[in-house]
C-alpha cells in the first residue's frame, strides 16, 4: 500500500510490474506525475532511453507510443530493436495496464492532458514521432496537435478519428457501447480482452495472451476498460465529442511525415476508418498487412516497417534527413514510349470511314451465350456515352472504380470509359476466387463498384465498399435489395440523350501521370497486390505488348485469356472472345478456339498457359474446317508462365503458320522478354527456362546474391551470374496500392523493379528464369534454384514432372524432390505424397547430383503436384516446402 | 565399434596406440590395457605416458540406474582428466553425443548447442552432458587442450548395438516405424566418425574449447535408414506402423515397468527412443567440416554396401 500525503487519501493497491515475455526488464519503469486533477499518479512505461544510451547512441528522436483499449505498452515491445535509433517511450495510460487505478473517470481531453503532463515531466523534447493504436491513436493525435513544436511525425495503426453519425459506428462497437452489455462485457467479465486477443491468426502464443490479460485479472482492474468504451463519443451530445471533432479536423493541418499501418481483419477499425484517415492526411504513407487483425502489431512485422519508414523519412542520428528522398517511379528511369491517351485509338478508328463499321469486339456464340459483334463506331459511341453518363452521375476523375464484369464488350466499354474520363479502374481477375476478390476489392478502397448481378449479390453479401452500379438494367426489387444506384445501360442512355441534345462528352484527356488503373497480381506468388499504373505506364504497357507481338491491327486478336480482351481497342485491333467460361481459361477447347480464329481470318491468338494441354487434348475433335481455320493463325502468344518447348511443338502442328511466342512478364511489368520456338531451339538446354531477349525499351539486370540467397546490393548485366531479376521499362507499375513496405522492397534498387524471380542472362543477352528468389535453395553445397533440381530430376525417364522444396535453415538447407511419375500421374487435386521406392530415389538422387551438384535427402511421389489456382501450371513450391518442413520434422503435415 | 575404428586409424597413421577397456579389444598392433573406468588407478595406468587421449568410454544403454551412469560417464571422465593432469596434461578428444543438447524438440539444421545436463533427456544424455562440461572446463588449464566431438548415431558393419538390434527386430516383425518414419535424421558411418575424431586430434591446437556435432552430412528419413539396414541384412522391411504419440506414451510406461522389473536386454521402447525415432534431428555441418578440415569419406550408400557385405559373411539367424 502506498500513502499519498498530497491528498491524504489511500490509493488503491499498486502491484509490482511483473516480467513480460519478450520485454527487457531494464526498459520497464514507473514514474509518479501529476494528472489533470493535480494529483500524483503512478504511470508505467517502457522506456528504451537508457538502453540506447548504453549503446553509445544519441537517439534520432523519441517515439511516443500510446496504446488503446484493452491493451497496454506491451503492444509496442517490438519497437525495441537495433535498427531503430530512436528512444521508445510507450506508456500505459492511467487506469490501464500497470499504471495506477485511480477511480477517476477520464474523458478524452483529460487523457490528452494527462499525457502532455507526463511528457513534460519526462522533459521530452522534439523531434517526437507519435505512435498510436486503437483509441490510443486519437489520444496520440491529440497530443500531436497540442505539442506541434516537438512533433516530427505520426504513425497510426488500426484507429479512427471520426465517426460521423451513430450508425457509422462499427457494429461491434454499437453493441459494446450499449450500457448494460458494455459493463457486462468489459469489466464484469474479461470477454472484451479475450475477444480482442482471439482475432489473431495464427493464434497468439499462450504467454503473449497471458501477458495481455495480466493487468486486467480482476474486475476492479478492468474498470478502465469500461470507462474507455463509455467515453466513445458516438452521440453528437457526448461530452468528448468536441475534442474528437477538434482532433479529427486538426490532423488535416499536420504536414509531418505520416504512416498508417493497418490490419484489415479488424471488426472495429475496418478499412472504412483507414479510408477516412487517408482523406484527412492524403500525403500519408500507407501499408495494409493483408490477413492481419486488430492487433496488427502482433500479427505483422509493423516494427520492421516502422524501422524502414523512420530511416527513409528521418535518416539516422549520424546522417539525419529532414525530407523524404524524392519519389521517382522505375518507369521514369526508362526509355519512354511515345505517349497517346490509351483510349485514343478507338476514337480514331471510329472517325475513319474505312474502319468505323469493322468489328471491334466479337463475342462468339455457344454454350456461354448468344454472341454479339460491336463495331468501332459503336464501341466509340458506347464508351463516350458511358463516360458522359458516369460524369453526369457523379463519377469524378481520380475516383477508384472497381470493375467486376465478365470480360467482353461490356467490360471493354466500361474500362475505356473510365480511362477516357480519368477514373481509376480497379481490375481483379475472377481467378482470385471469392476470398481473393473480396480482399482485393475491399483493399482497393473503391469509390464505385460496377458489376454484373452475381458480383453485386456477392458485394452486398460480403459487404464490399463503394456506391454500386449494375451492368444490366435490373428490376426495381433487385436494385433495392442490392443497393444499386443505376446501371451502365442507364448511364449509356443518359449519355446518349445528352449527345442527342447536342451536349456530347466534354472531358479533357487525363493527365498522363495520374493513376489509370489498379491491376491485382495473380496471387500465385503471395497475397494479391494491387499494382497502380499511370496512364503513361499503361499506354507504354499496351505499346510494349503490341510491338512484341507485332500485332497487326488489320488481323486482330483472339482473346482466349480474358485479360487480353482489353488489349485490342488500345492497339486498334479487333478482338474476338471464344465461346468459353472465362473463369476457367484452362478449359478452352480446340474447337472453340478454331471458330474464334475463323471469325477474324489470320489473327494473333492468346491463351492461358494452362489451356495449351487442353487444346492439344481436344484437337482430335476438330472438324476439317475448324482445323483449316486454326491453321491460318498468324501468331500465338500465351502469358502467365513460360511454356515448355514440347507443348509449343504440339501447337505448331495445329498452327503451322503461327509464330509461337512465349513471354516473360508480370502484372507489374507485363512484357519483359519474349522468345519464339526457333529461339528456344537455338538456346538449347541450360539452367532454367530461356525466355528470350528483352522486348523494346526493357532493360534487364541481375541482383547478385550471397550464399544465403540474399541480394548483396551489387547489380550486374554480365552473363552467367545468377540472382534476382531486375527490370526497367516505361511500363513498370508506379507502386503497389497501400503497400508502402512492399513498394520499398520492390524498388530497393534505384531505377529497377525487383521481380522476386531468380535467373541469369546468357552471353547472347537472353534471360533464363529459374524460379522464385524466395525459393532458392541455400544449401551447404551452395545456392541452387528449384528449376535446376527439377530439370535434373525430370531427366529420369519415369518422371513426368518434379517439384523441388527445401527444409531447414538457409545456408544448410536440405533438398527434397516431389514427383509426378508417368505411371502414377492422376490429374486433379494435389494428393498426399508418399515416399518413392528405393530405385526411383536412387535414380533421382544421382541425376540431381550429377547434373546440378545438389544433394537430395528425400524423394516423394504424388498423383498430382499442387499448382497455383490461377495459372494451373506453376508448381506451388511454397506449398511443397511447407509440406516437406512439417513431414520431415516428424509432424503432421497440412494437406497440399 | 567406434573405439576400434579410431584405434586402427591412429595405428595406421603410425601412432603408438593403447586401448583401455574391461575386455581385450583384440586390435592388431594395439596394446591392450585392461581395467575399469570407475577405478582411478586403472585409468592412471591407461593414460600413463600418453600425449593424447581419445575418451570414448561410456554407459550407453537406454535403461539402468542413474547412479551407474553417473559413476561411469561423469566420474569416469573425471578420472581421465585427473590422470592426465597428474602427468602434466595433454590433448583430449572427449567423445560426446548430440543428445547432450537435445531437449526433446525437433532439431532442424542446427549447429552444436551447449550441453545442458539439467534439461537433456534421460540419464545417458544428462550424464554425458555433465561429463562434456567437466571435460571442456579442463581445457586451457594444467597443460590440457580439450575438444568434444559428438558423432550422431554411429553405425557400420558388425555393429551389434544399433544395426544388429534393428535388423533382429525387423527379422521378427517387431520393428515399428513411427509416423511412417518420415522424420529426417542424421547418422554417421563409423569410419567417418573415426576420421572426424582423428581430425579433431590433429586440429586440437586450433579447435580446443569447441564442441562439434559430426554426421555423414546426408540426412535421411528414419524409414530410409531402416530400409537401408534391413535391405543390407536381407531381412524384410518394417511393416509395423505406430503413431509417434502412442510410442512416446508406451515408452514412458515401459520405462516405469523396467525401473521396477528390469528385463534381460534393453527395453523395447523408451520415451527417449520414441522421440529419436519420430522427430527430426539433423545438423548444420558447415562449422564442423570447416574447423576440423574434414569431410566424410564414406557415403550413406557406400556404408549400406559395407553393411551388406558384412551380412553376406554373417547371415542373420546363423
Amino acid at each position: 500500500m502506498v500513502n499519498t500525503p498530497q491528498n491524504g487519501r489511500r490509493r488503491a493497491e499498486v502491484p509490482e510490474v511483473p516480467a513480460m515475455p519478450g520485454v527487457d526488464p531494464t526498459i520497464s519503469r514507473t514514474l509518479e506525475v501529476r494528472d489533470h486533477t493535480g494529483t500524483l499518479r503512478r504511470w508505467h512505461l517502457l522506456d528504451t532511453g537508457p538502453w540506447i544510451a548504453a549503446r553509445g547512441i544519441t537517439p534520432r528522436g523519441t517515439l511516443l507510443a500510446v496504446h488503446g483499449n484493452p491493451t497496454y505498452s506491451f503492444l509496442f515491445r517490438s519497437l525495441m530493436r537495433e535498427d531503430i535509433p530512436w528512444r521508445l517511450v510507450a506508456v500505459d495510460q492511467l487506469e490501464m495496464g500497470w499504471s495506477e487505478r485511480t477511480g477517476v473517470k477520464r474523458r478524452y481531453q483529460d487523457r490528452i492532458t494527462d499525457l502532455s503532463l507526463l511528457t513534460d515531466a519526462l522533459s521530452l523534447r522534439g523531434p517526437v514521432v507519435t505512435i498510436g493504436h486503437d483509441w490510443g491513436g486519437l489520444i496520440s493525435a491529440g497530443w500531436a496537435l497540442d505539442n506541434r513544436h516537438d512533433l516530427a511525425g505520426m504513425v497510426l495503426t488500426n484507429t479512427g478519428v471520426h465517426q460521423r453519425l451513430e450508425e457509422s459506428l462499427p457494429k461491434a462497437l454499437q453493441l459494446a457501447t450499449t450500457p448494460g452489455f458494455r459493463t457486462a462485457a468489459t469489466s464484469v467479465t474479461d470477454a472484451f480482452i479475450r475477444t480482442t486477443l482471439s482475432l489473431s491468426r495464427p493464434a497468439l502464443p499462450a504467454e503473449v495472451q497471458d501477458a495481455y490479460l495480466a493487468p486486467y485479472r480482476t474486475r476492479g482492474r478492468r474498470q478502465g476498460i469500461d470507462q474507455f468504451v463509455a467515453d466513445i463519443p458516438a452521440a453528437a451530445d457526448h461530452p468528448s465529442r468536441t475534442t474528437l471533432e477538434r482532433v479529427a479536423e486538426g490532423i488535416r493541418e499536420l504536414d509531418v511525415p505520416t504512416l498508417f499501418a493497418w490490419g484489415p481483419r479488424d471488426i472495429t477499425f475496418s478499412d472504412r476508418f483507414l479510408r477516412d484517415l487517408i482523406q484527412r492526411v492524403p500525403h500519408a504513407d500507407v501499408h495494409r498487412f493483408e490477413g492481419a487483425s486488430h492487433l496488427v502489431w502482433e500479427d505483422a512485422d509493423v516494427a520492421g516497417l516502422v524501422a524502414s519508414w523512420l530511416e527513409d523519412r528521418f535518416g539516422t542520428p549520424e546522417a539525419p534527413r529532414t525530407s523524404a528522398p524524392e519519389w521517382k517511379p522505375v518507369s521514369a528511369h526508362a526509355e519512354q514510349a511515345e505517349h497517346q491517351p490509351v483510349a485514343a485509338p478507338i476514337a480514331r478508328l471510329a472517325a475513319d470511314p474505312t474502319t468505323a463499321h469493322g468489328p471491334a469486339v466479337v463475342e462468339m456464340p455457344g454454350d456461354s451465350g448468344p454472341g454479339r459483334e460491336i463495331s468501332w463506331s459503336l464501341l466509340n459511341r458506347r464508351v463516350d456515352d458511358i463516360a458522359a453518363g458516369m460524369l453526369g452521375h457523379g463519377v469524378k476523375p481520380g475516383d477508384r472504380v472497381s470493375l467486376l464484369i465478365t470480360p467482353g464488350a461490356d467490360l471493354t466499354a466500361v474500362l475505356y470509359a473510365c480511362l477516357r474520363i480519368g477514373a481509376v479502374a480497379v481490375v481483379a481477375d475472377a481467378g482470385l476466387g471469392v476470398d481473393g476478390l473480396t480482399r482485393a476489392t475491399i483493399g482497393s478502397h473503391p469509390d464505385w463498384f460496377i458489376g454484373i448481378k452475381r458480383a453485386l449479390t456477392g458485394a452486398r453479401a460480403l459487404g464490399w465498399p463503394g456506391r454500386r452500379i449494375s451492368v444490366e438494367q435490373l428490376p426495381t426489387l433487385d436494385r433495392t435489395v442490392l443497393g444499386v444506384e443505376t446501371s451502365i445501360a442507364e448511364l449509356a442512355r443518359s449519355g446518349a440523350q445528352m449527345r442527342d441534345l447536342g451536349a456530347p462528352l466534354d472531358a479533357p484527356w487525363p493527365d498522363p501521370d495520374a493513376d489509370a488503373a489498379i491491376l491485382f497480381t495473380s496471387g500465385s506468388t503471395g497475397p494479391a497486390k494491387g499494382a497502380a499504373l499511370t496512364h503513361r505506364q499503361l499506354g507504354a504497357m499496351f505499346s510494349a505488348v503490341g510491338e512484341t507481338l507485332q500485332l497487326d491491327p488489320t488481323r486482330g486478336l483472339v482473346a482466349g485469356f480474358a485479360t487480353f480482351a482489353l488489349l485490342g481497342p488500345a492497339l486498334g485491333a479487333p478482338t474476338v472472345v471464344p465461346d468459353m467460361d472465362i473463369t476457367r481459361p484452362g478449359e478452352l477447347t480446340a474447337t472453340a478456339l478454331a471458330r474464334a480464329v475463323a471469325a477474324l481470318g489470320e489473327p494473333a491468338v492468346f491463351t492461358a498457359p494452362a489451356a495449351l494441354r487442353n487444346i492439344l487434348d481436344t484437337a482430335s475433335e476438330l472438324s476439317a474446317e475448324d482445323r483449316a481455320a486454326l491453321a491460318r493463325s498468324a501468331s500465338f502468344f500465351s502469358a502467365g508462365a513460360p511454356i515448355p518447348a514440347h507443348l509449343l511443338r504440339g501447337l505448331r502442328d495445329l498452327m503451322p503458320q503461327a509464330r509461337a511466342l512465349t513471354p516473360y512478364g508480370m502484372t507489374e511489368c507485363l512484357a519483359v522478354a519474349a522468345i519464339d520456338l526457333e529461339g528456344i531451339e537455338a538456346a538449347g538446354e541450360g539452367d532454367g527456362v530461356c525466355v528470350g531477349a528483352p522486348v523494346p525499351r526493357v532493360r534487364i539486370a541481375i541482383a547478385v546474391m550471397d550464399e544465403l540467397g540474399r541480394t548483396t546490393g551489387e547489380i550486374t548485366e554480365d552473363p552467367g551470374v545468377r540472382g534476382e531479376i531486375l527490370v526497367r521499362a516505361p511500363h513498370v507499375r508506379d507502386r503497389y496500392l497501400m503497400l508502402w513496405g512492399t513498394t520499398r522492397t520492390a524498388m530497393r534498387f534505384e531505377g529497377w523493379h525487383a521481380t522476386g524471380d531468380v535467373g541469369h542472362l546468357d552471353a547472347e543477352g537472353r534471360l533464363w528464369i529459374e524460379g522464385r528468389a524466395g525459393h532458392v535453395l541455400a544449401t551447404a553445397e551452395g545456392l541452387f534454384t528449384p528449376v535446376q533440381v527439377e530439370e535434373a530430376a525430370e531427366t529420369v525417364p519415369t518422371v513426368r514432372r518434379a517439384g523441388a522444396a527445401a527444409v531447414g535453415p538457409r545456408g544448410t538447407q536440405q533438398v527434397v524432390v516431389i514427383l509426378e511419375t508417368e505411371e502414377g500421374y492422376r490429374p486433379g487435386r494435389a494428393a498426399r505424397p508418399r515416399a518413392a521406392d528405393a530405385s526411383l530415389q536412387e535414380a533421382v538422387r544421382r541425376a540431381v547430383r550429377e547434373q546440378s551438384g545438389a544433394k537430395v535427402v528425400a524423394v516423394f511421389t504424388t498423383a498430382a503436384l499442387p499448382t497455383d489456382i490461377r495459372h494451373n501450371s506453376k508448381i506451388d513450391r511454397a506449398a511443397l516446402s511447407r509440406w516437406s518442413e512439417q513431414t520431415l520434422a516428424g509432424q503432421k503435415a497440412d494437406a497440399l | 565399434m567406434l573405439g576400434g575404428a579410431v584405434a586402427a586409424l591412429l595405428r595406421d597413421r603410425g601412432h603408438t596406440v593403447r586401448a583401455f577397456q574391461r575386455r581385450p579389444a583384440g586390435i592388431e598392433s594395439v596394446e591392450d590395457r585392461l581395467g575399469s573406468l570407475t577405478e582411478p588407478q586403472d585409468v592412471r595406468r591407461a593414460v600413463d605416458g600418453a600425449d593424447a587421449v581419445v575418451h570414448l568410454a561410456a554407459k550407453v544403454s537406454l535403461a539402468g540406474a542413474e547412479e551407474e551412469y553417473r559413476a561411469i560417464n561423469i566420474e569416469g571422465t573425471r578420472h581421465v582428466l585427473d590422470a592426465m593432469r597428474a602427468q602434466g596434461g595433454g590433448h583430449l578428444v572427449n567423445v560426446s553425443s548430440p543428445s547432450v543438447a537435445h531437449l526433446g524438440a525437433a532439431i532442424v539444421g542446427l549447429d552444436a548447442t551447449p550441453a545442458d545436463p539439467e534439461r537433456a533427456r534421460g540419464p545417458y544424455a544428462r550424464t554425458k552432458a555433465a561429463a562434456e562440461l567437466l571435460a571442456m572446463g579442463a581445457d586451457g588449464h594444467d597443460g590440457m587442450l580439450v575438444t568434444s566431438v559428438r558423432p550422431h548415431i554411429v553405425w557400420g558393419p558388425g555393429d551389434t548395438q544399433l544395426v544388429g538390434r534393428i535388423v533382429d527386430r525387423a527379422a521378427s516383425g517387431r520393428l515399428p516405424l513411427l509416423d511412417e518414419g518420415m522424420a529426417l535424421i542424421d547418422t554417421t558411418y563409423v569410419d567417418n566418425a573415426a576420421s572426424a575424431i582423428v581430425a579433431a586430434l590433429d586440429r586440437i591446437e586450433d579447435v580446443h574449447g569447441e564442441s562439434f556435432v559430426v554426421t555423414n552430412g546426408e540426412p535421411r528419413t528414419v524409414r530410409d535408414v531402416f530400409h537401408g539396414w534391413c535391405d543390407a541384412a536381407g531381412v524384410p522391411r518394417p511393416t509395423l506402423r505406430v503413431p509417434g504419440k502412442v510410442a512416446r506414451v508406451a515408452g514412458r510406461l515401459v520405462e516405469k515397468v523396467w525401473a521396477v522389473r528390469p528385463g534381460q536386454d534393453e527395453p523395447p521402447m523408451t520415451e527417449f527412443l520414441a522421440e529419436q525415432m519420430s522427430t527430426a534431428h539433423w545438423f548444420d555441418q558447415r562449422r564442423t567440416q570447416e574447423r576440423l578440415q574434414w569431410t566424410p569419406s564414406v557415403s550413406m550408400d557406400e556404408g549400406f554396401e559395407q553393411v551388406a557385405a558384412w551380412y553376406r559373411e554373417h547371415p542373420v539367424g546363423s
